[in-house]
């Protein structure tokens, strides 16, 4: 008889829950009750307050229990988890968890059900069927299924993919490259992560198809030093993908660390970094499509983008487009974060509202009190009172009601949170991060505190809300890249829809 | 010219081999993956991770040598090492401990948790404990934000990290 398969996340979230010692436990009891069981590090579900959530393979799926820690590993045996009986924290079959189930996985599909470093487990389950397509077919034709898609980047700005490859793959060059986007610094965001960390080797597919549809044979992994496990997993991923052809002659590439630089996540910084000097923002243009990395013309997409390549090039660039709504097309990872009952990974089509999301899948805040402001696409991104809880997550609706959706990144806070800190936070982050450039975003950040202080103070309330106003329009429209120029956007947010909370004279001014 | 070590600074003569070594190979690796784009700074980064993983911060005494075996000036080298947060020019404590204070460990409650740091361990952002054992470091985003407030020692990552988890850390790097 074969062992029984337990499985035991390995992603660095479920790390922080002690799925080490949790899985260490299992191992040690099953040996001394003298029962065969092998215990396989999956990446996670994405269902962190179930975290380690511990699933035993049964002949028809998955039975999963959870969060389990390691003074329940005796009693789980005692009461038959091997055999998935019954036990306090039985959850029932994987996959019909009322979140999972609800979800539309394509890229997260493998993610939370593979051990991420076996090749063998990922072309059992659908991997290497895109990059096999991709290697019959004429680079134009390949490009054609990405814009056919409607793939959007998915690092926040979303801009159409399809555009950026055709642009490179027109390009006329000895040497052009690939690279990937993996400084995911925003806050409230830990999809790239998940991906790196528990299914690598699609992110090395979509960039090896990047590659054969432009004529790019190399590519820079850029990840954050904020992301060691990451780091980790895409270093043996990129060795054993060379095993197994799917690096190559054709396609190679390799792993950058970033130094915390926030600023860095800006592609063109991103581009600076790689090549060694200060993380700063290049004017545009010449677009990197143009004149990108080392001067070559340059694919920079973020992780998502790249990792959603396999499953356009397998199942159609139509199949894609039929999830979403308007020109927000397919599916988007969304990240529930910060003060939350059932924090994780939602992978749905664009179009569900915000209220759906934070309130009916997330179960609204853990600490029972009322949601109060919701940040939605990182540090950069709008805070939404709960009176705009309707709103749709597409990237057209969150414009229109003043906000973003980012890298999809969802953060709840209760009503104990002080919005007038929060604004002065959005200033005091730009200063830390600013790569210094240009003149809005490194003395307008600093400014922006001094001033948001006064206002606090009950200095002029009235006049420094009107200069707050006027320092953000010179910030939106004059700095080089999003950090200045969107930093405007939570502080604006939160003076519009929070005025109580800055004191009389912005109350006012809000009003106006 | 020559980009030897001066030996004025903190880093004894056989650490200063043992950097050369560090520099050249991190150069290697840029030139075979990168060809004719794998020149000049190209391995800059990696070279100052490899000195700061090795020796936990990089000498200024080293950057002449960096300077020269890159072929870039030594304003250069300054102006990366100073522009990164990760980068340390001087020795800090053995472990760090980085305390994530971004908008969804706010959330949760992370000024709580760097309020303790401060006044029961005496502990700010920057600080290392007079002991040497442990250096205090913020963080935005250690991508644990489900799970916040969020902190890792080294490379391990903590989940909603409170006061006892805070004291039990400083236990342990103290023992």
């Amino acid at each position: 008889m074969s062992a029984i398969r337990v499985f035991v996340p390995c992603d660095a979230a479920a790390l922080s829950a002690g799925a080490d010692a949790v899985a260490a436990a299992i191992a040690v009891e099953a040996a001394s009750r003298g029962l065969d069981a092998a215990i396989v590090r999956n990446g996670s579900r994405g269902m962190f307050w179930l975290e380690p959530l511990v699933e035993v393979e049964m002949p028809d799926g998955r039975i999963a229990y959870g969060p389990v820690k390691v003074s329940d590993v005796p009693g789980l045996f005692e009461a038959g988890f091997l055999d998935g009986k019954a036990h306090d924290l039985l959850l029932g079959p994987a996959e019909e968890i009322d979140f999972l189930k609800r979800q539309q996985r394509l890229t997260f599909a493998r993610i939370g059900v593979t051990d991420p470093l076996s090749f063998d487990d990922y072309r059992d389950h659908g991997g290497m069927a895109g990059f096999e397509k991709a290697r019959a077919m004429k680079s134009g034709a390949i490009v054609e299924k990405i814009t056919a898609s409607g793939l959007r980047g998915r690092g926040g700005a979303g801009f159409p993919a399809g555009i950026k490859w055709r642009t490179v793959m027109e390009a006329d060059a000895l040497q052009k490259y690939i690279v990937c986007n993996a400084d995911e610094g925003d806050s409230g965001t830990y999809a790239d992560r998940m991906v790196m960390e528990g299914d690598p080797f699609m992110l090395i597919e979509g960039m090896a198809i990047a590659g054969i549809a432009t004529g790019a044979t190399k590519g820079v992994v850029y990840i954050r030093s904020e992301y060691p496990h990451a780091i980790a997993a895409m270093q043996k991923a990129i060795v054993i993908a060379r095993d197994n052809g799917l690096l190559g002659a054709h396609f190679d590439m390799i792993v950058r660390v970033g130094a915390g630089a926030y600023i860095c996540g800006e592609e063109t910084s991103l581009l600076e970094s790689i090549e060694g000097k200060r993380g700063q923002v290049r004017a545009k243009p010449p677009l990197p499509a143009h004149s990108g990395l080392f001067g070559r013309p340059t694919i920079i997409n973020n992780v998502l983008t790249l990792a959603a390549a396999p499953w356009i090039l397998t199942h159609g660039g139509k199949a894609y487009a039929e999830y979403g709504m308007g020109r927000s097309l397919g599916t988007m990872p969304l990240q529930l974060a910060g003060n939350i009952k059932r924090g994780g990974l939602f992978e749905t089509a664009f179009g569900m509202t915000l209220r759906e999301i934070v309130e009916d899948i997330g179960g609204g805040t853990a600490s029972g009190r009322p949601v109060h402001a919701v940040q939605v696409g990182g540090p950069l991104g709008a805070y939404f009172p709960a009176g705009m809880l309707d709103t749709p997550l597409d990237y057209e609706a969150m414009l229109e009601a003043g906000g973003m959706l980012g890298h999809g990144g969802i953060v709840v806070f209760d009503d104990t949170v002080d919005m007038a800190a929060q604004a002065r936070f959005a200033f005091e982050f730009c200063a830390i991060e600013s790569c210094g450039k240009c003149t809005p975003c490194r003395i307008g950040s600093t400014r922006g505190v001094e001033t948001i202080d006064k206002i606090v103070a009950g200095i002029s309330p009235e006049a420094n809300a009107m200069l707050i106003e006027d320092l953000c329009t010179v910030m939106t429209d004059g700095s080089l890249c999003a950090l200045g120029g969107l930093t405007p956007m939570p502080v604006r947010s939160a003076l519009k829809h929070f005025p109580g909370d800055f004191g009389q004279g912005a109350k006012r001014a809000a009003a106006e | 010219m020559s980009g030897a070590h001066s030996g004025h600074g903190q880093t004894s003569p056989p650490e200063a081999g043992r950097a050369g070594q560090i520099i050249a190979a991190e150069i290697a690796a840029a030139k075979d993956f990168l060809g004719a784009d794998g020149v000049n700074a190209a391995a800059l980064l990696p070279v100052l991770h490899a000195l700061q993983a090795e020796f936990g911060f990089i000498d200024p005494a080293l950057i002449p040598e960096i300077a020269a075996a890159l072929n870039i000036t030594k304003a250069e080298v300054r102006g990366v090492i100073s522009f990164y947060h990760d980068f340390r020019t001087a020795p800090a404590g053995k472990r760090t401990l980085r305390l994530c204070m971004a908008e969804a460990c706010q959330a949760t409650g992370c000024k709580r948790i760097a309020d303790h740091l401060a006044d029961r361990h005496g502990l700010k952002p920057g600080d290392t404990t007079p002991d040497g054992s442990l250096t205090l470091q913020a963080a935005y985003c250690l991508g644990n934000c489900a799970l916040g407030p969020a902190a890792m020692l080294d490379d391990r990552l903590a989940g909603q990290f409170d006061e006892a988890a805070v004291d039990a850390l400083i236990a342990e790097v103290r023992s």
